[in-house]
């Protein structure tokens, strides 16, 4: 995920949109991807260039609000970045188990992959009005540990790196599954991307090595 | 006491083409009724008072739970009030008078209204509301309301993902645009400044 011209650019998906069917319909994918994830590119890189014509006029701002709109807008482009990264079509590395040292990481801390994933599936479904619910990695104490963000940016544990999402809006799942935000989840673990997630921890380990 | 769903005010099809019945069948049949079976459920556990009334519930209860669902019952049943078929326009006598006097003019309302509503971050609701003998507009986070701020709601706008994806999908901005432009019943918001004022 690198940027460049200073803002921030919507990353290009390694599948197509039809391609994470019949978990993830095209259209949802689409509009997900197209609508609301360029929506929260946009919005980062206006109040971007806010800020910077702000200092050249050296205007005032209100920068409360204005930080606030960045933090969900950032938090909104970086948090679907990794969620695109984390899937895949069932089949082409979507669905599978975990495997490699995330099995062992997850095995430690949860006492097995099986449980693991009810924890990260009951975070999913109980994150209060928008979220997501995500697997990060705490260097200090060597664990892998939940996290559930409400909207895209509270909740947050600074600095853990973040190895798996799955976002919880309701546009995350309503063309397809309505209300039925378990059902959405369940559907999530047929293209989740583990190799995608293990290489996000093994990048990790060894950088701490 | 068992909380009970209220009819909606009007047909599932009724606010055709501004919300589809598709979209109503799912908010009120769905989300709505949803609300009510999880706090009856709080209720038989012993985690809230069946005794109380729903007002007194949500007056009671601090962020949690019970609270969320009791909030969203309310915040519901008042939205389906909020709204009629052939709604919209602008409203008339005493609303209209606070409206200029607040606001500068209906379209000052509007902009402060559908500013609040769209911008509101993630999930939750745009209000007109009555606060220190003015009106004010807010807006709040999920199943957050006035009651707990000290205000009087008058009217609401629903800006839950749920509320339009099914007749607007992302477009939240040309949902509110509807909802004020054909939606919104202004003889109940009207009735609502009358019994903030009294
Ligand atoms: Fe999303
Ligand atoms: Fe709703």
């Amino acid at each position: 995920m690198s940027e460049t011209n200073k803002i921030y650019t919507l990353p290009k998906l390694e599948y197509d949109y039809k391609d994470l069917a019949p978990y993830m319909s095209e259209e949802q994918l689409q509009i997900h991807h197209g609508k609301h994830h360029q929506a929260y590119v946009d919005g980062a890189n206006g109040i971007l260039q806010k800020l910077d014509k702000a200092r050249k006029e050296n205007a005032d701002l209100d920068l409360k609000s204005t930080l606030k709109e960045l933090s969900f807008n950032i938090g909104g482009h970086l948090m679907h970045s990794l969620f695109w990264g984390n899937l895949a079509p069932e089949g082409k590395g979507g669905g599978a188990k975990p495997g490699g040292r995330l099995a062992e990481v997850l095995t430690k801390e949860f006492g097995s992959v099986e449980r693991f994933t009810k924890e990260f599936t009951q975070a999913a479904v109980s994150t209060e009005g928008s979220g997501w619910a995500a697997l990060t990695y705490c260097k200090l104490t060597a664990r892998p540990i939940i996290m559930q963000v409400e909207k895209h940016n509270a909740n947050v544990y600074p600095m853990f790196t973040i190895l798996m999402v799955v976002d919880v809006f309701e546009h995350a799942y309503y063309i397809d599954y309505k209300n039925d935000r378990a059902k959405f989840v369940d559907a999530f673990f047929h293209i989740a991307n583990w190799n995608a997630v293990n290489i996000r921890l093994e990048r990790l380990l060894d950088a701490c090595s | 006491m068992a909380i009970t769903l209220p009819p909606l005010p009007y047909d599932v099809a009724a606010l055709e083409p501004h919300l589809t019945k598709e979209n109503l069948e799912l908010h009120y049949g769905k989300h709505h009724n949803a609300y009510v079976v999880n706090l009856n459920k709080f209720i038989e556990e012993g985690k809230a008072d069946g005794s109380k009334s729903l007002d007194e519930i949500i007056q009671a209860s601090s962020a949690g739970p019970v609270f969320n669902n009791a909030a969203q019952i309310w915040n519901h049943t008042f939205y389906w009030s909020c709204m009629k078929p052939k709604g919209g326009g602008e409203p008339k006598g005493a609303l209209a008078d606070a409206i200029v006097r607040d606001f500068g003019s209906f379209a000052g309302f509007k902009e402060k209204f559908t500013n609040a509503s769209v911008s509101q971050f993630g999930s939750g609701w745009g209000w007109l509301v009555w606060e220190n003998g003015k009106l004010a507009v807010t807006s709040s986070g999920n199943a957050d309301l006035p009651m707990k701020h000290g205000q009087v709601a008058l009217l609401t706008c629903d800006v839950w993902e749920h509320a339009y994806y099914p007749t607007y999908k992302n477009l939240r901005p040309k949902y509110v645009e509807v909802f004020l432009a054909n939606l919104v019943n202004w003889d109940f918001v009207t009735k609502n400044l009358g019994l903030a004022q009294k």
